[in-house]
């Protein structure tokens, strides 16, 4: 059973210990739910995740292998959402999308799909700078459907999402995980997604600053 | 090669929607060397001597004062994650941003030089040579100052601190610039000089691509 592992993590930004000693597991189709108060360092996992960030302690496996080892392969099966939409303003819907899962090297023919199933068909031909904030949010999502990935890392997807929207990433969630996909997504509680383990990065916090090293 | 080719088309036909951005980079180049006369005084034999610096240092401004856009605007808008994320080799991409910059600032600028050259009155047996030789210098100028802008993407004030990082770095490439033109002036070989100028290049294709992605990575931390 291949197995997305973190063991002892331990990740510091600036000066300050944000989480230490840190495991998680993730198999096949799992998902996991990143909880805990601002600052507690759920953008800062997603991004440890997805390589963006070293952990200052620790290691990252897929299937037992660290992942450092071959940076390329684990960037080829992950996709992040991070908070910005990176919806570029004088490029339309499908431009946007296209640039998108061109740079995953896929091939452009899931592109009217992932539109239609984040009900952006009629919306294809509107430049970025037109799209409303949950639009942009909706058309960043679009983008996991776009180019397949195995692994999602998403910081926050609901943010600026009606309720049809949610359900609707909800749905897709699902349908990710049925197909033996995972997902790591950081939430407030906003998120319908069914049998996740839940991860309080509260409890990880190492709180204190760290102890000076001279 | 997906990624390469999608990056040069994306940026080339986001700085083809923004024509005025592009444009104004050969504006400033034409402003900046027409000043000079009204510095130096109206006198022809003086304007054809300088004309050569004036246009290969005119030329280099526009270039690096334009480079502070090019990671910036993905770096604010969350594309430079994505980039950083894709599959493709992030020194791949880099590349294709840059080739994208030089067709939208170096390119233009090459076509604009013989306007100059006609201003300052120029011997036109100096014009082969002054294109190509701007043709081999410009792209070395996108590639050198792409490093300074990966490295002061999240500094305020980045324009400015490009160009003190860069222009030291450049200084080789324009004195192998002007070397190459005056000497076809004076009906000298401009062989060698147009070599090292190939030479600068084909050292910085390899090289800062490698070091702006490093800067790149270290700024997404």
């Amino acid at each position: 059973m291949s197995l997305f592992e973190g063991r002892e993590l331990t990740c510091i930004r600036g000066e300050r210990r944000v989480f230490a000693g840190l495991d998680f597991s993730l198999p096949a189709g799992g998902a996991l739910l990143l909880t805990g108060p601002n600052g507690s360092g759920k953008s800062s996992l997603l991004r440890l995740m997805a390589g963006l960030l070293k952990p200052a302690r620790g290691e990252l496996l897929w299937n037992g292998a660290p992942v450092g080892s071959e940076p390329e392969d684990h960037r080829a099966r992950l996709h992040y959402l991070g908070h910005q939409d990176a919806v570029k303003p004088v490029l339309n819907a499908v431009e946007n999308l296209q640039f998108w899962s061109g740079l995953r090297g896929a091939a452009p023919d899931g592109i009217a799909d992932a539109l239609a199933r984040f009900d952006l068909a009629n919306l294809a031909t509107v430049a970025g700078r037109l799209l409303s904030a949950g639009q942009k949010r909706r058309l960043a999502l679009a983008r996991l459907l776009a180019a397949p990935a195995e692994l999602w890392l998403l910081d926050e997807p609901g943010v600026g999402l009606d309720t049809a929207s949610l359900d609707r990433l909800g749905g897709e969630i699902a349908r990710h995980r049925a197909g033996g996909g995972r997902v790591v997504a950081s939430t407030h509680g906003d998120l319908p997604i069914g049998q996740a383990h839940s991860l309080a990065l509260g409890d990880f916090a190492a709180g204190a600053a760290l102890e000076p090293v001279w | 090669m997906t990624a390469f080719l999608g990056v040069l088309g994306r940026d080339l036909r986001l700085a083809l929607r923004q024509l005025s951005d592009a444009s104004l980079v050969v504006m400033f180049f034409v402003l900046c060397a027409a000043l000079f006369p009204f510095a130096v005084g109206p006198e022809p034999n003086l304007l054809a001597r300088i004309a050569p610096g004036v246009i290969a240092v005119s030329a280099m401004l526009s270039v690096l004062l334009s480079l502070e856009r090019l990671f910036l605007a993905d770096y604010e808008d969350g594309n430079l994650e994505l980039l950083v994320l894709s599959p493709a080799p992030l020194e791949v991409i880099v590349l294709a941003k840059v080739l994208a910059h030089w067709c939208t600032t170096g390119l233009p600028l090459i076509f604009a030089a013989p306007l100059i050259a006609l201003l300052y009155d120029m011997p036109a047996d100096g014009l082969p040579v002054m294109l190509a030789a701007l043709a081999l210098a410009t792209p070395s100028l996108s590639l050198i100052g792409a490093i300074g802008a990966a490295l002061t993407l999240g500094a305020r004030r980045g324009g400015v601190l490009i160009l003190l990082l860069v222009l030291p770095l450049c200084i080789s490439v324009l004195i192998f610039t002007v070397a190459a033109i005056d000497a076809a002036l004076v009906g000298l070989a401009a062989k060698p000089h147009l070599s090292i100028l190939g030479a600068l290049l084909l050292a910085a294709l390899p090289l800062a691509p490698w070091a702006s992605a490093a800067a790149l990575r270290l700024a997404m931390e």
